[in-house]
């Protein structure tokens, strides 16, 4: 058994990490209509922008879980005003073509300086409380051995996710982005800079992904094409759970790590191809994902 | 939907004219090439992405479908095609017999599912198949994983012409790659090329009129990967290996690039595309990875600046169809 909660342990993780993945990705395709593949660099840019502070200035995990997705979002910002806003008007799939250049671009040169292989970034060991160092170290739970950072990232991610879905389901800023969503040039007319929430959305998406970036930094460690294969699988959950709800992308997301974690325990063999035998299955029974609307 | 290609000018006698004589052209000056000097391996391998790049176009240049996993067929009509050849010892023809049909049941099965969703979605979910098919692949035994399938012999085709010759293989090349270039334009220029890009341009006005836009669209799509598909057996004879890095999504990647370069939805971009991008990379070979950074360079530039591509803007400039 301790081997069966390991493993759910590892997919929650994992579905973590699909979730705020997934949850940008359909954030920034309400408001630009592009489907960001650039979104495992900005990923892996996170975990990167972690280990810089970490071994250039000394600044430690706590501060970087701040100024990374800070940093990556101004970054991506950047792209938003110079490149992504001339595609506005045309076919969708000039903003994947464009943002898979960024991504081989981006990919491409932190190959060139780091190779593949991958950067250790260790687990904090601070605030010292009681007998913990930090999120180091594990604490036994009658039934299973947890380690701290792993409940660590499951639970700050859960409560990052329901907050982005509380700022858009529920805030004034929310309500004016979802209008801007439905009808820009509307919300334009009442006021409100449209084309500057747009940046901004971006600049969240692209955060949000970064911050994923930096909480698996001390799991997986830091690796230059640390995104490149997760956006593949994060592009198929965004297909089983439609693009249409942002509580469907936390719960997708959430659910498909969990189901890939036990077929981790009960069929090794499969835990790579299980998410997309399952968009096969979704698409078979369901195709417009599980919330999706009719396009 | 926009358009994605300047498709303004109307296919009269005189497009066909153009065409026809470009591809006279095309056809002499590859027919050349053994005799010119130019290092035949490279062109072999950068017809067999020329077809592959074709058939890629027809899928989004006339059909509006962007697939982002079109290595799948490439690779896994090369597997069969060298698994056929090595271990089942079946001759040439019928090793890319075996390949071509692979990648044609391939098609039916992935466009069954890919064809239910539209535009992103078909991307995404092409994308999500193919790599499928890598983990598949990586797992299988008869693929030997990382290692690939290796030293496959080429034999004699029909028994006759003798593969492990170069000049001989480079005209079996060739002549492969002119006979389904002209499979794809006469696609193009067949009543079922007209509905197609009717559904590209205005789907639900298609639909109003009658036509079953999905079986359209899937016939367009295993006919793509059909083609794609004897363009990877071909490959097969050239690069006598089948690899991993044939149905990787960068690979996907490459062929999108490609038609990009050369223009997309342009009847010869797509041949252009596919020399500019392998010539490229032969002689930025020792740049490591700072190829697929000038890779991602060009795509950024092309999307932002360049859409038409390099044939789209000749055409444009002369104001024909090309």
């Amino acid at each position: 058994m301790q081997a069966l909660y390991a493993q759910l342990l590892v997919g929650l993780i994992n579905g973590s990490f699909y979730a705020l993945l997934s949850l940008g990705l359909a954030v920034i395709f309400g408001m630009l209509n592009i489907i960001n593949f650039a979104h495992g660099a900005v990923y892996m840019m996170g975990a990167f922008v972690a280990y810089f502070l970490l071994n250039l200035t000394g600044v430690g995990y706590w501060w970087a879980l701040l100024i990374a997705p800070i940093v990556v979002g101004i970054f991506g910002m950047i792209l938003e005003r110079t490149m992504l806003q001339w595609l506005a008007g045309l076919d969708h799939l000039y903003g994947l073509l464009l943002t898979f250049g960024m991504a081989l671009i981006i990919q491409g040169v932190f190959q060139n300086y780091f190779g593949s292989s991958g950067l250790p970034y260790s687990i904090p060991d601070y605030p010292q409380i009681g007998g913990y160092h930090g999120l180091q170290g594990g604490m036994n739970l009658g039934f299973m051995f947890l380690p701290i950072y792993r409940g660590w990232v499951v639970i700050f991610s859960l409560v990052v996710c329901l907050a982005t879905w509380y700022t858009i389901e529920r805030t004034r800023l929310g309500s004016y982005l979802r209008a801007a969503t439905e009808n820009p040039t509307l919300v334009r007319a009442f006021g409100i800079n449209v084309p500057r929430m747009i940046t901004l959305t971006f600049g969240l998406g692209v955060g949000l992904a970064a911050l994923a970036g930096v909480l698996s930094a001390p799991i997986n460690q830091v690796r230059p094409l640390m995104g490149a294969d997760l956006i593949i699988v994060v592009f198929a959950v965004v297909v089983i759970g439609g693009m249409g709800s942002i509580m469907g992308s936390i719960i997708t997301g959430f659910a498909l790590g969990v189901i890939e974690g036990m077929t981790k325990y009960f069929y090794p063999e499969a835990s790579n191809t299980v998410v997309f035998v399952l968009m096969v299955l979704v698409l078979l029974v369901k195709p417009t994902g599980l919330t999706g609307r009719a396009a | 939907m926009s358009a994605l290609t300047d498709d303004t000018l109307p296919v009269t006698p005189r497009a066909l004219r153009d065409e026809m004589i470009v591809f006279a052209a095309m056809a002499v000056l590859l027919s050349l090439v053994p005799f010119s000097g130019i290092y035949p391996f490279f062109v072999m391998q950068a017809l067999c992405f020329a077809l592959l790049a074709c058939a890629f176009n027809l899928l989004i240049g006339y059909g509006g479908l962007l697939s982002f996993g079109h290595a799948m067929f490439l690779g896994t009509a090369g597997y069969v095609s060298a698994h056929a050849l090595k271990v089942w010892g079946l001759s040439p023809e019928l090793g890319i017999l075996a390949g071509t049909v692979a990648a044609a049941a391939l098609g039916v099965v992935t466009g069954l599912i890919a064809i239910r969703r539209q535009g992103i979605y078909f991307s995404m979910i092409t994308l999500a198949l193919s790599q499928l098919l890598y983990f598949i692949y990586l797992q299988t035994p008869f693929t030997h994983g990382e290692d690939g399938i290796q030293g496959i012999p080429q034999g004699h085709l029909f028994g006759i012409f003798d593969l492990s010759k170069p000049t001989v293989l480079y005209y079996v090349i060739l002549v492969g790659f002119l006979g389904g270039f002209l499979l794809i334009y006469r696609t193009i220029n067949s009543p079922f090329g007209e509905v197609l890009k009717s559904i590209r341009e205005n789907e639900p006005r298609a639909v109003s009129l009658g036509y079953k836009t999905d079986q359209y669209k899937l016939v367009a799509y295993i006919l793509s990967g059909t083609i794609a598909g004897f363009a990877g057996s071909l490959k097969v004879f050239v690069a006598q290996n089948a690899s991993l890095t044939d149905v990787h999504w960068s690979m996907s990647g490459e062929i999108v690039l490609m038609t990009l370069v050369g223009g997309l939805g342009t009847v010869f971009g797509p041949v252009v595309g596919a020399f500019v991008i392998i010539a490229m990379q032969q002689y930025l070979a020792g740049f490591g990875q700072w190829v697929t950074v000038i890779q991602g360079v060009i795509f950024v530039t092309c999307v932002l600046t360049f859409r038409r591509g390099l044939v789209g803007e000749i055409a444009h400039f002369f104001r024909r169809s090309l």
